[in-house]
């Protein structure tokens, strides 16, 4: 499992490779925060490496989304599989995220 | 032919993944329902190891886990033992409130409720049974 750090323009892209629970989420967020101290505020973190999302790394999320825009940023997120997608709609999440079917519609409509 | 397994797991959190691929690794040789593996069943020992390991044990580096497995054809069945006092799970709010959306944590029963076929706690709240059925499942 791993978290790959990328820019596309002025977007930071975080693709999530493996899982992105309990033991790894303090990683994630560690990541975004280090870039959103360097003054990026754009982010997309995308799924389509990813197995499965927990509790924790759905909290993460949460907190990271909160925290970039109390910086007036914005964070998306980008190829949900069907079963993630049944994840963030069964916590209800996917009412509190702006989520596109691949990371190049999440990059367009910034 | 049942398989049985029983896991004693150190209280680290960096534990869990590994523990769950090998637990899942041993339900894919017995049966064949992908899906439900994949999502269902490793979000829900995910879920069900780190409340053990967070709240249960209070992240107490000096305590364990036990987990059981038992794996049939048509269901797993695992119980998650913790050495903590136990909690109530009725006390646990429900996430998806409107109000609770927005918060960071309080997802994991939930989960598991959403994702196993039975979830039930014994009276202490320290031990955790979960169960995944697979009738009637398609294969994928």
């Amino acid at each position: 499992m791993s978290f790959q750090v990328s820019k596309s323009g002025d977007v930071t892209v975080i693709d999530v490779e493996g899982q992105l629970i309990v033991g790894n989420r303090q990683e994630l967020k560690q990541k975004v925060l280090d870039e959103l101290e360097k003054g990026e505020r754009r982010f997309v973190v995308n799924f389509s490496e990813t197995g499965y999302i927990d509790s924790s790394g759905l909290g993460v999320l949460v907190s990271l989304s909160k925290k970039i825009r109390e910086q007036d940023g914005e964070l998306r997120l980008a190829s949900l599989n069907e079963d993630l997608r049944t994840l963030f709609e069964l916590t209800k999440l996917d009412t509190l995220f702006t989520i596109a079917d691949s990371r190049e519609e999440a990059l367009e409509g910034f | 032919m049942d398989q049985e397994l029983i896991l004693e797991l150190p209280n680290d959190i960096r534990s869990i993944e590994h523990a769950v691929e090998y637990v899942t690794r041993h339900c894919s040789s017995c049966c064949d329902y992908a899906r439900r593996l994949n999502l269902n069943f490793r979000v829900g020992l995910t879920e069900a190891l780190s409340n053990a390991m967070l709240y249960g044990n209070d992240s107490d580096p000096e305590k364990r886990v036990r987990v059981e497995v038992t794996i049939k054809h048509e269901e797993v069945s695992v119980i998650v033992t913790d050495q903590g006092m136990g909690f109530d799970p009725a006390s646990v709010p429900d996430p998806t409130l409107p109000g609770n959306i927005s918060k960071t944590g309080g997802r994991g029963i939930f989960l598991m409720k959403a994702l196993m076929d039975e979830v039930k706690f014994n009276e202490r709240g320290n031990s955790v049974t979960l169960v995944l059925r697979f009738e009637g499942e398609a294969s994928a």
